[in-house]
């Protein structure tokens, strides 16, 4: 019974030991010498391991008394988290050289809190996702606040830590209500007890969980915290705070939803259409008066996090589906977007002012084409990837008779076009002023324009991500 | 008799306690650490009750996992506040304002 518990968890069980050895060996040799060094060797064991959850093919399997799942949706999930996290750590090298910040904790870290976003999405019991999101969430204070001697990555931190506590502790307390109504902590055992209505005390526990979650996934009206963290922290810092964790948070928040309280939607799933709509409106109108890209950024992963929501609050196998595809596409969008705010730089010094950019493309043509995929395709425009993701998810509201959601949706995501045209406006049309160094090599200029070109190429079949997600979205909902 | 609901009472009393200590405090960042502990230690009253009124040790286990994530949560909240310190030469919250959000 253990060994086949153990071969379950071997991905995260690998990865915990890698990280302790990793830690272990900076620690006796050459400290931040090896920074380099173990970086890579991260992104490599992240790509390992993606490789071998993605190879795996059995059906759902569950380990240490249901405590542990692992099914098609968490095995999506966390190929995801992984590219992403391994993606990040990549490119981040460059950047973190020049800046001096290469320190051997950066990477470990990173593996930590990735270890915290596998157990959370392979959660069957309400014990699992707590640990595993305490685990990811004091990894990612440290990350926000990791350099030291700045006063604003200091207080992104700080920042980080009091309302991602307070987010905690809402959950939890949620838990404890679920716990105590329910009678048991596991999620099949709360789907049973709830498939005949829902006890009102489940219904409280339920509400506080879906309100920690959305402060996890940044949501309105928890997003506070985001575009502050999001400018505060180092930019490598913040493409894997856009990244992995909210694929993560995203498929948590599904996860909580569907396996445990699946046999009530209709008591949610208005809840989370609401949630949903706020965070669309209030990231495409607040980000338009932003300066600072990294801000900008902010309000737009706000803005993305509603239309995941969308699928999420349909409830059916097409809405999780449309979600997966969402939050896929939205990642990879966001990795080529900071990828090219790490190569912004004049003399030099790194920029993440918008005006910056103006006249951009007579720098560097090829760059600011990529940037002009990436920006049309975050703002829905077709025919790049990112109009498709959007389509999944409106698709799948009207699907579950949500019309008014989708319409919503549909005018949110034409108010927050604007912002992203305006970066377009200002590379190509802007006016002339002291133009950005012409960054050249490394792997984060790759990375854009592999990023540029996959929104276009991507277009032909999405990479089969579209069945895969499929997949996975009938392997949660039942 | 003390019953079931005098328990869930006093836990709900704390966690009011600790989330109106986190918005409504003016002065000090101290004072947040403490109230996100009343807030976990109400959840861990609340499993307690439950725990021993359904007869089921899973509430308790639960709660010696919360004690301990309770722990490290404090640590890193201090290394960070620290950090913020030796930038800033304040902990008030009212100078948590570089950036304004």
């Amino acid at each position: 019974m253990t060994s086949v518990d153990f071969s379950i968890v071997l991905p995260e069980f690998l990865l915990a030991v890698y990280a302790l050895a990793a830690l272990l060996f900076a620690v006796y040799t050459g400290k931040d010498k090896t920074a380099g060094l173990i970086s890579w060797l991260t992104a490599a064991v992240f790509v390992v391991l993606a490789i071998l959850i993605g190879s795996r093919s059995t059906g759902a399997q569950s380990a240490f008394n249901g405590m542990f799942v692992d099914d098609a949706f968490a095995r999506f999930a966390k190929v995801g988290i992984l590219l992403a996290g391994a993606a990040v750590l990549a490119m981040s090298q460059d950047y973190l050289k020049k800046h001096d910040m290469l320190k051997f904790e950066l990477p470990i870290i990173v593996a930590l809190s990735t270890i915290g976003m596998m157990v959370m999405v392979s959660a069957g019991d309400l014990m699992a996702l707590y640990m595993g999101l305490e685990l990811m969430s004091l990894a990612l204070y440290v990350l926000a606040s990791f350099r030291r001697d700045s006063t604003r990555s200091s207080e992104a931190g700080l920042k980080y830590f009091v309302l991602g506590s307070l987010s905690s502790g809402l959950l939890l307390y949620g838990a404890s209500l679920t716990y105590g109504f329910a009678g048991t902590t596991n999620f099949a055992g709360i789907l049973s007890v709830v498939k005949d209505g829902a006890p009102l005390g489940v219904l409280f526990g339920l509400v506080f969980m879906i309100t920690g979650m959305a402060f996890k996934v940044s949501a309105v009206p928890f997003h506070m915290w985001t575009p502050d963290v999001y400018e505060g922290a180092p930019t490598p810092v913040t493409a894997f705070f856009a990244t992995a964790p909210k694929l993560a948070a995203m498929a948590l928040f599904a996860r909580v939803l569907h396996d445990a309280f699946g046999g009530i939607s209709s008591d949610w799933s208005q809840v989370v259409a609401l949630i949903a709509v706020a965070s669309m409106f209030l990231g495409a109108i607040a980000g338009i008066g932003q300066k600072d890209i990294k801000r900008l950024m902010a309000y737009s992963s706000i803005s993305h996090m509603g239309f995941a929501l969308i699928g999420v609050a349909s409830g059916t196998v097409g809405g999780v589906q449309a979600a997966l595809i969402y939050m896929a596409i939205y990642i990879v969008m966001n990795i080529g977007t900071f990828a090219f705010i790490m190569t912004m730089e004049r003399d030099g010094q790194p920029v993440t002012e918008i005006k910056a950019l103006n006249s951009y493309w007579k720098v560097s043509p090829t760059k600011s084409l990529a940037v002009l995929f990436l920006m049309f395709s975050m703002a829905g425009v077709p025919p790049m990837v990112g109009f498709f993701g959007k389509l999944a998810v409106l698709q799948a509201a009207v699907e579950a008779n949500m019309t008014w959601l989708a319409t919503a949706g549909v005018v949110a995501s034409v108010i927050g076009a604007f912002y992203y045209l305006r970066v377009v406006y200002y590379m190509f049309f802007g006016s002339d002023v002291e133009p950005l160094d012409d960054t050249k090599g490394g792997v984060a200029n790759i990375a854009v324009l592999v990023v540029g070109l996959i929104m276009l190429v991507g277009i032909i079949n999405l990479f089969g991500v579209d069945t895969l997600a499929l997949t996975a979205a009938e392997a949660l909902v039942r | 008799m003390v019953g079931l609901e005098h328990y869930l009472a006093v836990a709900a009393a704390l966690f009011v306690i600790g989330i109106f200590g986190l918005f409504l405090n003016r002065k000090n960042v101290i004072i947040i650490l403490m109230s996100v502990e009343l807030i976990l230690l109400s959840v861990n009253i609340n499993l307690v009750a439950f725990s021993s009124f359904a007869g089921d040790l899973v509430g308790q286990i639960f709660t010696m996992l919360v004690l301990t994530v309770a722990a490290a949560e404090a640590a890193i909240g201090l290394a960070i506040l620290v950090g913020f310190f030796r930038n800033r030469g304040t902990i008030d919250v009212e100078d948590v304002n570089v950036m304004k959000g």
